[in-house]
């Protein structure tokens, strides 16, 4: 396999680890290092690529446990992640700074998720896997899975309904 | 799509029991101008996880084989190593042997020199043959 059929395999995934990453690492520096490890890693063992049931998947695996290693050695290191770059700029598309600012409300409730929680809900709702992948990714039960989305969608949407009649009732 | 439709669809979506296509209505719904107003927070997450979808790595994968070029230069090394000493060792065989021929030429000649000298001395002695017999003689005649 030459780089360029590399890259065309890993291309349409390739932002959905660093996606994945920065779900579960904030830092945007941090999810690009974490990218990058995963995408080498899968280089230099290019020869079993063709062995792996679904590349797709397999990467998915890969990035999840990296990070979650990335998070525990931190807490070991009682280190915090840096939490201020929530800026995207695609937000500046919306009119509207409250709105805008809410979309960011969003962001900041997720990330104050535990780690699996956020790791279902960026799978289902960000990037629309189904439940059987996400249980192979996350090697969880599927009922596991749902039991842990369900959560985390009533965890943000109470905050949501806070944050909004905050100072109206 | 009916109001009524929609409060069902979310109540399934906090369970986590609604499909892909479903979420996909959902979506589509809290995406458009006419939300209900009681419904307003789940546009902010809706709209939220279209925005976060399209978010894309800026970094480019550097595709260098920098495993393989180290694995290679070791061996390389090792290699030259491995010459180089051989070599050194042979130089140091050939100075040994030179040196030890040297030194076998010169006290070679040093121990020709002594025998001829030795030579010439022993021709020599045969004067002092001469002055043996006449010592002899002398004395022959005294007694």
């Amino acid at each position: 396999m030459n780089q360029t059929a590399f890259l065309n395999l890993v291309s349409p995934f390739k932002d959905k680890l660093y996606r994945l990453a920065k779900r579960l690492l904030i830092s945007n520096e941090e999810a690009e290092d974490a990218t990058q490890e995963i995408l080498l890693k899968l280089w230099n063992n290019k020869g079993k690529i063709a062995t792996y049931k679904n590349t797709e998947a397999f990467a998915m695996t890969m990035t999840k446990n990296y990070c979650l290693d990335r998070l525990k050695s931190k807490q070991a290191q009682n280190l915090r992640i840096v939490h201020n770059n929530f800026n995207d700029d695609s937000v500046q598309l919306q009119k509207q700074v409250e709105h805008k600012d809410s979309l960011e409300w969003v962001g900041k409730l997720m990330a104050k998720l535990p780690a699996q929680q956020r790791l279902v809900m960026q799978l289902r709702d960000i990037e629309h896997y189904e439940f059987s992948d996400i249980a192979k990714v996350t090697n969880m039960k599927e009922t596991a899975v749902r039991v842990t989305l369900s959560r985390a969608r009533k965890t943000i949407r109470e905050q949501l309904i806070q944050k909004h009649n905050y100072g109206i009732k | 799509m009916e109001l009524n439709n929609i409060e069902q669809l979310v109540q399934k979506y906090l369970e986590a029991t609604t499909s892909i296509a479903e979420e996909k209505k959902l979506q589509l719904y809290f995406s458009s101008e006419k939300v209900a107003p009681h419904l307003k927070q789940y546009q902010y997450l809706f709209q939220y996880f279209n925005q976060a979808k399209n978010e894309t790595s800026s970094r480019e994968i550097p595709l260098k084989p920098r495993k393989n070029y180290l694995k290679w230069s070791s061996i390389a090394a090792s290699f030259i190593l491995a010459i180089g000493f051989v070599t050194y060792i042979n130089n140091q065989q050939k100075q040994n042997q030179q040196e030890a021929l040297q030194a076998y030429y010169q006290t070679k000649a040093a121990l020709q020199l002594v025998s001829g000298n030795l030579n010439t001395g022993a021709s020599k002695i045969t004067h002092l043959k001469t002055f043996e017999t006449t010592k002899q003689q002398i004395f022959k005649s005294n007694h």
